[in-house]
């Protein structure tokens, strides 16, 4: 590897699996914080997941149940869809403001990290990767927890209060596209409360690498 | 490459003025230095001199009000912030007062990723990563954390990893400012001896009596001015006669 003097060039990289590698160490370095972070995700989705699944169940219930199981939940189902959509938007937006204030935390505290990152010739978009890596992979896992805990609550609840019907008029292809979109809606709600924390991150100067104590 | 004598870093007339609400503070009032390659070269200077400003000008962290940084006789204003991250990766090497080790990485880790973003493969960076580990003397702890270190082995590793893509400079920011005085004299003679065997260029910011035994020459700034230059015969002497550390 030759420097040629007095020849500036500009090809500065990272590739994503290395970017990967040090999104995923961090996070585990930092176990139990990632944990806290995480189970906001968790609880959140696993919120979201559940009323999903309980509408599914209530429908395959109304389609194919018994006439008593009908009547009974034409009786209860009175939970309009607009209050529905009010309390899962709320939790999620809980949600994005938990990982936008955990994230900014890490920030401050990563500002020696960040700069010598910078001295060693990172490019501001090599810090945001990082972030939005760490943000990534806490919003898939953290939603795929909560995906689970959702449907596996209120489906063991079902079993209890209607037993075998329950599953047996249980519409599962549906039920499996709206795992998929949950899961979808987690990651994409991570990403989006890292975003500010993660340019706050990527425009640290380098010489916050030298700054001591505050 | 031209001859020997090439200044590796010059500046002309820099000033730098930082504005604080209203008020705007000149930290640097119009620098002139030349730093040849292979020099060993302390900045001395109380704090608030306007040292640590023109430390991380030299560095190309932050650049001049007026006047002009060359590294390696490149106009430091004129680069974009790609051309600017690839002389710091490529040109400079960056020691810190405190060590500044990725602390979720390895040693051998934390001496590859200079090399990583310069675009090397992952066996040759291991390789190389290795060597430097050696030749500081830490090729047998390469696979552990910062924190299972001491001070001095993680400032040991630091200066492996600055010199991970052969700099021209290699830049310490008071790198004895956290270690005794054993292990302060250590990295001191470390850096003495690369600057010897890989006549690599070094720049120390440094409050340390023993760092200006070994320098070339030193610069001491006051006020934003270099107020003198004095050459390494001409410290010998009072070295000797003082004790510790300013």
């Amino acid at each position: 590897m030759v420097n040629e003097s007095g020849r500036v060039q500009r090809q500065i990289v990272l590739p994503l699996s290395k970017a990967m590698e040090i999104s995923f160490k961090s996070l585990r370095i930092r176990f139990w914080r990632s944990i806290i972070t995480t189970s906001g995700i968790v609880l959140g989705i696993a919120f979201l997941m559940s009323i999903f699944t309980t509408n599914l169940v209530n429908k395959g219930l109304l389609e194919k149940g018994t006439l008593e199981i009908k009547m009974s939940l034409e009786e209860t189902e009175v939970e309009s869809a607009a209050k529905q959509i009010w309390l899962v938007s709320l939790s999620l937006l809980v949600c994005v403001v938990g990982i936008t204030n955990a994230m900014l935390m890490s920030v401050t505290e990563r500002y020696r990290e960040i700069g010598t990152m910078k001295c060693l010739g990172a490019l501001d978009g090599f810090i945001r990767k990082l972030f939005l890596l760490e943000s990534l992979l806490q919003g898939l896992f953290g939603s795929m927890i909560g995906v689970l805990i959702g449907c596996g609550f209120v489906i063991i609840v079902n079993l209890i209060k209607y037993g075998g019907q329950a599953v047996s008029t249980f519409p599962f292809f549906e039920f499996l596209g709206y795992m998929v979109l949950v899961l979808i809606i987690g990651v994409v709600i991570s990403i989006m409360g890292a975003l500010f924390p993660a340019s706050q991150a990527a425009k640290m100067v380098p010489a916050e690498a030298m700054r001591s104590e505050v | 490459m031209p001859g020997i004598e090439q200044n590796v870093v010059r500046t002309r007339d820099v000033k730098k003025s930082f504005t604080m609400g209203k008020i705007s503070l000149e930290a640097l009032k119009g620098i002139n230095l030349e730093i040849k390659r292979g020099e060993y070269i302390s900045i001395m200077g109380p704090s608030g001199s306007g040292k640590s400003t023109l430390f991380n000008m030299i560095g190309g962290l932050d650049k001049p009000s007026e006047g002009k940084v060359y590294i390696d006789e490149v106009d430091v204003a004129q680069l974009d912030a790609y051309e600017l991250a690839w002389l710091r990766c490529r040109k400079i090497g960056y020691i810190f007062q405190t060590f500044n080790l990725i602390p979720v990485m390895t040693a051998l880790e934390n001496v590859t990723l200079p090399m990583i973003f310069a675009g090397m493969s992952t066996d040759d960076s291991m390789n190389k990563g290795m060597e430097l580990l050696n030749v500081v003397g830490l090729a047998d702890r390469f696979h552990h954390k910062p924190l299972e270190l001491s001070g001095g082995q993680q400032q040991r590793v630091a200066v492996a990893r600055a010199l991970a893509n052969d700099p021209a400079i290699v830049l310490a920011d008071e790198p004895t400012g956290n270690l005794d005085l054993k292990t302060g004299k250590e990295i001191i003679d470390l850096l003495k001896r690369l600057n010897k065997e890989k006549k690599v260029t070094i720049i120390s910011a440094t409050h340390d009596l023993k760092m200006l035994d070994v320098s070339d020459r030193i610069f001491w700034i006051r006020d934003g001015k270099v107020e003198r230059v004095e050459e390494r015969s001409e410290i010998k002497l009072e070295v000797g006669t003082m004790e510790g550390e300013f």
